[in-house]
């Protein structure tokens, strides 16, 4: 069964997003240079956007078919969107925070557990506190950790690394790195990581979605040479 | 200090019937006021900007006119008062109750417009996660919206507190100045000027008026200031 299968036509003000393709990988990465439509494409994979014709599957579900008439809202979705911003609610501790999908998703019963997702992520010393106080990697893991309790279809994560520096980088490709071997032994939910640097995508993706003004170019499998 | 203190019985009355109707007009307000804010903030219908120009009609409208209106509406003769005493027994004119409505609508739009300020500051991407996260539009409401926008309406709350404290013009217009009934402090001090030698118990209400509503304006900036700060701290 193909994973994701997308052809979508968005229009955001002036600019146009106009993508096909079709991947099997357990974990993509959709690549290109910034504005190139990759955090639009997945707002509406998330169903945060609602895009003007096409259809979106995932794992065989229908999330959006134009012609159909099929528009599933964001909560019936089921995507582990972890935001670029990371989107902690500030008013919540961390446990809150972490548990918050869990406390809606009838799916996430049959998830990962709550233990083994802290002690994955190595979050557990952090429970007690807010998003406030905390660095921009652990911000990271636990956004990771809330998505992942959730028990999506698919974890999205929207440039995981990007506002980190390097040794906070290391840190996170880390845990990338157990994600997706998890999720090859399907234990946990395939990724899809959006990404405009082409080191992170060759080390956590096994198959690209090369992506440029608004348009898919090419789906390659990794390692992609510069 | 003694002297401050040093009140009539039927001004004791005037004090505790104030407080009763201020937390009476705001606690039965501030549910409307929260859900009117919400949809200004929020959401935009044909008539938007009619809805937004009657919820401040009050502010801006003589008071009298509101008391005026509310007689028309709300007096036993009225159209609602008349049904409301027939089917419930339910009298507003002349009674307290009656103040608390009008101090209540007087208060209003100050509450409302605290309260859409912060609504319209909380992140609507968070609101976008939470429902990635499968939280129901109502859900997001309670668990984000609304405790994010807490400050906001409870400076809502306190500011229209003390609004009804001080509210005058549509109250004796609508409920007259009956001691012990609709004899508020604002109305008391009112009769004090009327009489000779008044000048005192007038001036002794009015700090005390001072007071009380000097002490709800800092208990609202407090409590802001405590609110950002559990919000930035270390722990809740």
């Amino acid at each position: 069964m193909t994973l994701i299968d997308v052809d979508v036509k968005l229009a955001l003000g002036q600019f146009r997003l106009d993508v096909q393709f079709a991947s099997n990988g357990r974990s993509i990465a959709l690549f290109g240079p910034s504005g190139s439509g990759k955090t639009s494409l997945a707002n509406a994979i998330a169903g945060l956007a609602t895009p003007k014709s096409g259809q979106i599957s995932i794992n065989g579900t229908r999330l959006f078919d134009k012609a159909a008439g099929i528009n599933l809202t964001p909560q019936q979705r089921g995507i582990g969107y972890v935001f670029q911003d990371n989107r902690l609610f500030p008013h919540m501790t961390i446990r809150a925070n972490l548990v918050y999908g869990q406390t809606w998703a009838a799916r996430s019963q049959q998830g990962p557990s709550f233990d083994d997702i802290v002690a994955l992520l190595n979050i557990g010393h952090l429970l007690q506190r807010t998003p406030a106080t905390l660095s921009g990697g652990e911000s990271q893991r636990v956004a990771i950790g809330r998505a992942l309790l959730m028990n999506p279809r698919i974890l999205m994560l929207d440039e995981p690394l990007a506002s980190l520096d390097q040794q906070r980088k290391a840190e996170i490709i880390h845990y990338l790195l157990k994600i997706r071997k998890a999720s090859l032994d399907a234990s946990l939910a395939p990724m899809i990581t959006i990404s405009h640097a082409l080191d992170e995508v060759n080390r956590v993706a096994d198959e690209v979605v090369m992506m440029a003004d608004g348009s898919v170019t090419d789906v390659v499998k990794t390692p992609i040479k510069a | 200090m003694n002297w401050l203190f040093d009140l009539s019985p039927d001004d004791c009355d005037a004090l505790w019937l104030t407080l009763k109707i201020a937390t009476l007009a705001t606690c039965a307000t501030l549910p409307v006021a929260v859900a009117v804010a919400y949809v200004l903030a929020r959401k935009r219908f044909w008539g938007h900007a009619f809805v937004n120009g009657l919820v401040h009609l009050p502010l801006v409208l003589p008071p009298v006119v509101t008391g005026y209106l509310l007689l028309l509406g709300f007096g036993r003769q009225g159209i609602i008062g008349h049904y409301l005493d027939q089917c419930c027994s339910i009298v507003l004119s002349f009674r307290w109750t009656g103040a608390a409505l009008a101090a209540g609508i007087m208060a209003f739009p100050l509450m409302v417009r605290a309260i859409r300020l912060s609504i319209e500051h909380v992140d609507q991407r968070l609101e976008g996660a939470a429902a990635t996260l499968g939280a129901p539009p109502w859900s997001i409401l309670m668990t984000i919206t609304l405790p994010l926008a807490l400050p906001g309406i409870v400076a809502g709350a306190i500011l229209g507190f003390a609004k009804a404290l001080g509210e005058f013009g549509a109250t004796i217009t609508f409920v007259s100045n009956i001691p012990g009934q609709s004899r508020t402090i604002a109305a008391s001090i009112y009769s004090h000027t009327q009489v000779p030698g008044g000048d005192e118990a007038a001036l002794r209400l009015s700090m005390i008026a001072i007071g009380i509503s000097m002490l709800a304006l800092l208990m609202s900036e407090w409590l802001a200031r405590r609110m950002h700060k559990t919000r930035s701290g270390m722990s809740i």
